[in-house]
């Protein structure tokens, strides 16, 4: 045991002590291409590290310092993903975006203490938006109870502003992830007089046959969806089956992506999702991507999914680190930098129209700013609907904002509750 | 060669029944344990701590738990991921109801809550054997992550069904939470497992663990002389459970901080602690070590030699890992049925014989 144990530590220290030491800005992506969640995985992995090699390729790296953009393979499993952490965050890591929830609530205590900030974009946490007691968390531009609060918001515009006594289900991933929304759906449904029915689906929820079983017999007025992998893509089909009427189903923007609604054929048409960003590939940037990145050979992946709404998504999250990135370089000004001065960069992001056209997104992301208190955004969100014949997502409506009354004294208390329990003492803003 | 036996005489019973009989082995113990303990906690950094050393010394832990269960008594368990759960949650229940109670005792106290658990899911051995029985507990695993992701009790009503583990000390040193240095949780580990070894070695090489053995290898003789399979096959459940759940308390406070009852304890971690026992070698201490050693170092091992070594993309690495593990334990189970610790004791013999093996 001894002699077999020496011998791999020893050939694990070889291992070990080749690791790249360059004077970049280090951003890494903690990703997953293998597992049940791959295929959603993929597609923002390329995205966030297409942006990132154009930004080194056209412009130069960030005020003329490179990006480096290590991978680390999570499998959405949270065991691998804090081996990525602490892999990766002796490289000098200035800013973490896992694309899990699971991994983000281990990396919350992990990167506060390490001084790294963690921006879980529109999922994580969402009592992180509270900067006071989050101070190393962001989670802008807006969050799951955000989205809960839009969606509803979008049905009583449909319903012509009362939607008392109507039926609203909620299918969702029995996980942190999707028990999120319930207790903002549970308020709402006192402040607007819905009944409210949450129907569960377990891990990886291939199998949903039961679940909307109950729902052909309850027929709900409206169903949202909190699903993720291919679980999306089953409820779709499902939902299909049973004929339920596709605009009256209503994904958060977790569940709006072509690979969720193209198994359902023509079955899909219709199907509504919330969008934290337009979709398409009908940007000038894709030019510049084209021209620096997909021609070059620099693309990641196999190339396959430029201008999917995860690929998209992906781009976003890297062109929000890379805003942030150059607003630390200006407030401390300097070219190299520490993760607490891309904290601060993170803290004073704003993003205006004027500056998405400039990037070459114009009129994709919401105007929102961050600060001290709220590291949220503005939880703006817009709908977004599947058309089967034309195989792509329309946007329907502007951007819809959340319903503020409702959700901050949600965060406030849930942000509480975390502090009282970590001995935390909120930090002051002013 | 490693041994030299000559000189080295028992005179006395003790001396020849005890665990390590051959002197060398015993130098060799207690000098890897002087390093585990005094030298490695100097050296140890958060990278090896988390990714290496921590998930080693839980898996270990959890790997004996079972072993006792299905190697020693010949009981097959498919819910040990279950009872980490249990452990896990009834640690967080305990760290968040009694701030004041240090965290070794919450640790031991969810132990013993599980072994509680593990007897009531032990009762249907009694009547049901083998794969049945597989089954049976399979049910502990189902019904248990159900009843921590349903109940909001377990989780102190949090939104989002997470526990996470607030910071605890041991003698002003933090052992819990994000602070907590790397020298101070593998240390605490290593003690715990070094304490349930030193009980589990013990108990199998007397009247329990004989009462266990002859359980397993034939219950109806058992009965016969004497050996009552209602208190053998249940303290069996309870002891093993009593492990496994101060495994899972370790699991969750110590090395992740934070888990999510469905995704931590799902099935997948019953399969691995049984694939441990089973590659380890069934029936056997050391064998638990080896087959966490194995399947808890072997990926991380081959992950940074293709990702970082050899500079493969991640995808690809990810894939092959899992061919290779699976190759080599199919392989090893061909080369060595009765697992590596069965391996290592053929290698011991041939080297004691060496250079003269026959």
């Amino acid at each position: 045991m001894n002699l077999k144990k020496v011998t791999l530590a020893a050939a694990m220290a070889v291992v070990m002590g080749t690791g790249p030491a360059l004077a970049d800005l280090v951003f890494p992506s903690l990703s997953y291409r293998t597992g049940p969640y791959a295929p959603n995985g993929i597609p923002f992995a390329d995205g966030y590290a297409d942006y990132l090699t154009l930004i080194n390729e056209r412009d130069g790296g960030v005020g003329g310092v490179q990006i480096d953009n290590p991978e680390c393979e999570t499998g959405y499993n949270t065991e691998k993903g804090v081996e990525c952490y602490e892999s990766t965050k002796g490289l000098g890591s200035l800013i973490y975006q896992p694309l899990s929830t699971g991994i983000t609530y281990q990396l919350i205590p992990k990167a506060t203490a390490d001084g790294i900030p963690v921006h879980s974009m529109g999922y994580g946490r969402t009592s992180a938006a509270n900067g006071k007691v989050f101070e190393w968390v962001f989670n802008y531009p807006a969050t799951y109870w955000d989205g809960a609060s839009i969606a509803i918001n979008h049905i009583m515009e449909q319903e012509g502003g009362d939607i008392s006594g109507k039926k609203i289900a909620l299918v969702y991933h029995n996980s942190a992830y999707g028990k999120e929304p319930i207790r903002t759906l549970e308020e709402l449904a006192t402040k607007h007089g819905y009944t409210f029915t949450a129907i569960p689906v377990d891990h990886p929820g291939q199998e949903q046959k039961s679940q909307w079983l109950q729902i052909r017999r309850d027929r709900p007025d409206y169903v949202l969806m909190w699903g993720w992998g291919v679980m999306n893509s089953v409820a779709v089909q499902e939902a299909a089956n049973i004929r339920y009427p596709m605009d009256r189903f209503i994904g958060i923007w977790w569940s709006g992506s072509e690979n969720d609604v193209l198994p359902a054929g023509d079955g899909a048409d219709g199907y509504k999702a919330l969008a934290l960003a337009n979709p398409g590939g009908d940007y000038p940037i894709y030019e510049d991507l084209k021209k620096y990145v997909y021609d070059t050979g620099k693309a990641a992946g196999d190339g396959s999914n430029p201008g999917t709404v995860l690929y998209n998504r992906g781009m976003y999250a890297a062109l929000l680190a890379v805003e942030a990135a150059k607003k630390a370089q200006e407030i401390h000004n300097t070219k190299e930098l520490t993760p607490a001065q891309m904290r601060d960069g993170m803290e004073a992001l704003e993003i205006t129209a004027d500056l998405m056209a400039e990037l070459g997104l114009p009129d994709f992301g919401p105007e929102f700013s961050v600060s001290c208190a709220n590291h949220g955004g503005s939880g703006l969100g817009k709908v977004q609907q599947w058309d089967a014949s034309a195989k792509e997502w329309k946007v329907v409506t502007d951007w819809i904002s959340a319903d503020r009354e409702i959700i901050d004294p949600l965060i406030a208390a849930d942000a509480e509750a975390f502090a009282k329990e970590n001995n935390i003492t909120p930090r002051d803003c002013n | 060669m490693l041994y030299r036996e000559a000189g080295d005489f028992k005179t006395s019973y003790r001396a020849d029944e005890q665990t390590f009989p051959i002197a060398s082995e015993r130098v060799l113990f207690w000098g890897a344990m002087i390093l585990a303990f005094c030298v490695v906690p100097f050296f140890v950094n958060s990278y090896w701590e988390k990714a290496v050393l921590v998930p080693l010394l839980v898996w270990a832990l959890i790997a004996l738990g079972l072993n006792i269960l299905t190697g020693y008594c010949g009981q097959v368990s498919l819910g040990t991921g279950g009872f980490m759960a249990c452990g896990a949650f009834a640690c967080y229940k305990l760290m968040t109801a009694f701030p004041d109670l240090n965290i070794f005792f919450v640790v031991i106290l969810s132990g013993g809550v599980t072994a509680l658990v593990g007897v009531l899911f032990g009762l249907p051995s009694l009547r049901i054997k083998g794969f049945y029985l597989a089954v049976a507990t399979l049910a502990a695993q189902f019904f248990l992550i159900w009843l921590f992701n349903k109940f909001d009790w377990f989780y102190n009503y949090s939104p989002s069904g997470q526990i996470t583990a607030p910071p605890r000390t041991i003698l002003g040193v933090e052992v819990t939470g994000p602070n907590a240095p790397p020298w101070a949780t593998y240390l605490f580990c290593l003690s715990i497992l070094f304490i349930y070894a030193w009980v589990a070695r013990n108990l199998t090489r007397g009247r329990v663990g004989r009462a266990w053995m002859a359980i397993r290898d034939m219950d109806i003789a058992a009965e016969i002389i004497g050996v009552d399979p209602l208190k053998t096959k249940l303290s069996a459940f309870a002891i093993s459970s009593f492990y496994v759940g101060t495994g899972g308390a370790l699991f969750f406070a110590v090395y992740l901080g934070a888990a999510e009852v469905t995704e931590a304890f799902g099935i997948d971690k019953s399969f691995l602690a049984l694939f441990m026992v089973i590659i380890g070698g069934l029936g056997s201490v050391l064998g638990s070590f080896l087959g966490a050693a194995f399947l808890v170092l072997m990926p991380v091992f081959l992950k940074n030699m293709f990702v970082n070594t050899m500079g493969w993309p991640t995808d690809v690495a990810a894939h092959i890992q899992i061919m290779l593990i699976g190759g080599l334990i199919i392989l090893f189970l061909i080369v060595e049925p009765h697992g590596l610790a069965q391996l290592w004791r053929l290698t011991k013999e041939k080297l004691r014989l060496w250079p003269f093996p026959y």
